[in-house]
């Protein structure tokens, strides 16, 4: 049971009447447009839900675990989430609501 | 990139749309997917990564100020994990 694409997709068709068509292309293009920022370096900030960062890593030493071969990691930049206090909110409220039907069984 | 400023990108795409439709389907993504992890269930978009819960333990903190110990409860937190072409191209231009 995961969400998906396919799923956003019918909500949009089913909350904001946006054809079957419009609503799988608009899916695409919301996560498309936070690709392009991320990737030309501009953070992503989603209020309510949580933000993009971009992180850039120097150079360091590795090793092929199977070899035991010495081998640098490149120098390399990374994409880290952090979610914001709403949804951090959200999550362990459901947690606790769980943990409180398993008490009251 | 803000909320509000992937609204108007999105609203530039489609000029055929209403604008007020770029906004609410933003909120309709933004709300399922906040949805989706309050209440377990991960997400997984190909090509830009998925969201999952990452399980905290139990533990004995300590509130900074007062240096007094707090018993932190256990509790699940929201992880993002990049995808292939999402890594691939934030690391392309480097």
């Amino acid at each position: 049971m995961t969400l998906t694409k396919a799923d956003l997709a019918d909500l949009l068709f089913d909350k904001v009447g946006l054809n079957k068509r419009e609503a799988k292309d608009m899916v695409e293009a919301f996560f498309e447009e936070i690709r392009s920022a991320l990737e030309t370096g501009d953070a992503v900030k989603l209020s309510g839900f949580g933000n993009f960062q971009l992180r850039d890593k120097p150079q360091r030493p590795g090793r092929n675990p199977k070899t035991g071969e010495e081998i640098p990691i490149s120098a390399r930049r990374v994409v880290t989430f952090h979610a914001s206090q709403k949804l951090k909110g959200l999550v362990e409220i459901h947690y606790a609501k769980q943990q409180q039907r398993r008490t009251d069984k | 990139m803000t909320k509000s400023e992937l609204i108007a990108k999105l609203t530039d795409r489609y000029p055929q749309l209403v604008a007020k439709d770029a906004e609410l389907a933003v909120k309709t993504i933004l709300d399922a997917m906040g949805k989706s992890l309050a209440q377990g269930r991960r997400i997984e978009i190909r090509g830009f990564g998925s969201f999952d819960l990452n399980y905290r333990p139990p533990r004995t903190g300590r509130n900074p100020k007062s240096g007094s110990k707090v018993e932190v409860p256990e509790k699940f937190v929201p992880h993002f994990k990049a995808g292939k072409e999402l890594r691939e191209r934030v690391d392309a231009l480097l």
